[in-house]
């Protein structure tokens, strides 16, 4: 029963912060991009625009949503749900710290442990796709049909260099738990590098990051979105609350994508001690840190990068990216073998 | 599998709230529909057919592919995980199946079939 509602308490804890970190993306997003256009950004709705997420929500839930006449009904009516829930789903098992003892119980800061952590993440990701697909599909609009096809075509590409990007780091750990692989992180080079691993797996990382950033349907790679050409894309038909769950579900899988990068390569929740502070908040404290900076590096790109054409995109995955990952394998492997 | 309820509750939780916050945009928000506003939307001029249409053959060649790789990497993450046992063997095994895998991606390139465009 006690493991029951510390269960309990965690997921509520997970759930409240991705979604409190999820609408301050939002805020974070456009002041960083207006900075870099020479613009202050939002700033009316509160203390410096502060509550300008809880505007926008509260605006997204009241909005009427007529659905379309010639539309599959129940299908558009779950597409989004299915976007949502495998995204927020993933967060089961990102390790937020190392765990702590509390009443003489061992207590991990992460809501389930499981030994095959990463294939669960991967899985996840991959039943986002059927929601794009059904929204493009049944949402019967032209756009939404292209947008969709487009996407699902991109989503499943790179999931398949964002797969195969990660093998070097497990090699290197020996499982695929992702506490086990932040563990094997612990400790230092010649005294004084981290031994992340994202310095022997240099290529696995830069090939995980661009996945990452398509994957999720950002720019420079966001063409399913085109707002220049598709609308939207897949999105088109949707308002109120539904288009607010496709939202929720690309800036959660953002997040958890940095996540991943950030417990992978650069050693999740281990930094330096600070003084007087647990070390169970001082790992939600780096691990936070670390998953801020690829999420500025998101909003950096999109301010900087014009959007890819599509046959390029594809190309990109399938003719270099690819190979690129397999060869990240080989020589781990070979070197392994060496050492 | 005791390690697995956590992520069926949290899935139970995630559900909940992605119907209940759905059901209450419902309740909450205006619902005025008419026929024009019911149209699918077609950049302001009434649309013209159905979209549920044919679409092209190549997003069906990178679906078969994303199969077959993604295939491919489900198999590389238990040996990568017991790489450090198996060694050079595993290996010799896995380089064999990834160069009978490279044969079929060569093929596929010369075909045409990683174009888009």
């Amino acid at each position: 029963m006690a493991e029951f509602l510390i269960t309990l308490l965690k997921i509520f804890i997970v759930f409240g912060a991705v979604l409190g970190a999820m609408a301050y993306m939002t805020y974070f997003e456009r002041k960083v991009l207006a900075r870099m256009q020479a613009r202050i950004g939002p700033n009316r709705v509160g203390p410096w625009g502060l509550l300008q997420p809880v505007a926008d929500g509260v605006k997204l839930l009241t909005k009427e949503s007529p659905i379309p006449a010639n539309a599959d009904k129940w299908v558009y009516l779950l597409a989004p749900v299915l976007v949502f829930v495998p995204a927020l789903l993933v967060w089961a098992v990102i390790p937020f710290g190392p765990g702590f003892t509390a009443f003489g119980e061992r207590i991990s800061q992460s809501i389930a442990n499981i030994n095959v952590a990463l294939l669960y993440v991967l899985a996840m990701t991959s039943v986002g796709v059927y929601g794009i697909v059904m929204a493009g599909w049944a949402s019967n609009n032209k756009y939404a049909l292209l947008g969709g096809l487009r996407s699902s075509a991109q989503v499943v590409s790179y999931e398949v260099t964002l797969g195969i990007s990660l093998i070097g780091a497990i090699m290197l750990a020996g499982s695929m738990n992702l506490g086990d692989i932040v563990e094997a992180q612990r400790g230092t080079w010649f005294g004084f590098l981290p031994r992340w691993f994202v310095l022997p797996q240099l290529l696995g990382f830069a090939l995980y990051l661009i996945s990452a950033v398509a994957e999720t349907n950002r720019a420079p790679f966001d063409l399913p979105e085109a707002e220049s050409e598709l609308v939207a894309g897949f999105h088109v038909e949707y308002g109120g609350f539904g288009f607010a769950m496709f939202f929720l579900g690309e800036y959660i899988s953002m997040l958890a994508v940095s996540a991943l990068a950030s417990a992978v390569f650069l050693g999740g929740y281990l930094g330096p001690t600070i003084p007087f502070v647990p070390a169970a908040l001082t790992g939600v404290f780096w691990f936070a840190a670390k998953m801020a900076i690829f999420i500025f590096f998101y909003y950096w790109l999109r301010a900087t990068l014009p959007r890819f054409r599509y046959d390029q995109l594809i190309s990109l995955c399938w003719k270099v990216m690819l190979p690129l990952a397999l060869l990240n394998i080989l020589v781990t492997a070979i070197v392994k073998l060496l050492v | 599998m005791s390690n697995y309820w956590p992520i069926a509750l949290f899935f139970v939780i995630v559900i909940g709230f992605a119907l209940t916050s759905l059901g209450l945009s419902r309740l909450l928000a205006p619902n005025r529909p008419n026929r024009v506003k019911n149209e699918t939307y077609e950049s302001g001029i009434a649309p013209v057919g159905e979209a549920q249409q044919r679409f092209d053959i190549r997003y069906y060649t990178i679906a078969m592919l994303f199969v077959l790789f993604d295939i491919e990497a489900v198999f590389l993450y238990p040996w990568a995980v017991v790489y450090d046992v198996i060694g050079i063997y595993g290996f010799v095994e896995m380089l064999l199946f990834i160069v009978l895998l490279l044969a079929a991606y060569a093929y596929a390139w010369r075909k045409g079939a990683l174009d888009l465009g």
